[in-house]
């Protein structure tokens, strides 16, 4: 068992086209950081240096992470993880 | 190109004017690869603000999630400026993440008016294209 990691389509440049991904880890930074290395450059696209970036949205299962721990939030074999773009913009 | 059917496009219309002076958003679903708008889904602006939306994330998850299990994908992404050109302004460009989709924007700036334009965003590019409301 892991933990599947379901990949928007702009993000699939990373995963050769693959919809969803499989990894480990006991927390989500874990997860990218274990994505990372096989998947080189997605978890720049996922993270910064203040946490997950704004642009995307991520669900542990189908909760909103940041309405969890961010990044810490613990995860377990057997997980899915959905990352979607953020939709959002404005006029100014 | 987009095309659309006067249905669809006066259904974002109604949103749009329903919704002013705070920005409205929402997404039409359409088959996979078609590049048909069919399914209108007006979404909650999380903001609820004149000058900012953002989809709320769950209810965003939800609609995602039905998308792919109906084998759709979201054909156009929608909202509205209120007191602005129905032009994508420097956040809704490098918020723009889904390659496919035709962004379209209306403006509610005038009262017996509104502007209805669509646009590519891909890699922060802008690129206004041509709509067609079919009967």
């Amino acid at each position: 068992m892991a933990i599947e990691v379901r990949i928007p389509t702009i993000l699939r440049t990373y995963t050769d086209g693959a919809k969803q991904v499989e990894g480990s880890g006991s927390t989500l930074a874990e997860l990218f950081s274990d994505l990372d290395a096989r998947h080189g450059g997605l978890r720049e696209r996922l993270v910064d240096d203040k946490g997950l970036r704004r642009f995307v949205n991520v669900y542990l299962n189908d909760e909103d992470v940041r309405f969890m721990s961010g990044l810490e939030t613990p995860v377990k074999d057997g997980d899915t993880v959905t990352v979607l773009p953020a939709v959002a913009g404005g006029s100014r | 190109m987009l095309t659309i059917t006067r249905d669809l496009h006066d259904k974002i219309v109604a949103h749009a004017r329903a919704d002013h002076p705070d920005e409205a958003c929402g997404v039409i679903a359409g088959p996979a690869g078609s590049d048909r708008p069919e399914r209108f889904i007006a979404m909650d602006n999380a903001e609820r603000s004149p000058t900012f939306y953002r989809f709320d994330s769950a209810e965003q998850f939800r609609v995602w999630r039905e998308m792919d299990d109906n084998d759709e994908e979201p054909v156009v992404i929608y909202h509205s400026h209120t007191a602005t050109e129905a032009y994508p302004s420097r956040t809704d460009i490098s918020y723009a993440s889904e390659p496919q989709a035709h962004y379209v924007l209306v403006s509610t700036r005038d009262d017996n008016d509104t502007e209805f334009r669509s646009y590519r965003i891909l890699e922060g590019v802008v690129t206004e294209e041509p709509v067609s409301v079919v009967e």
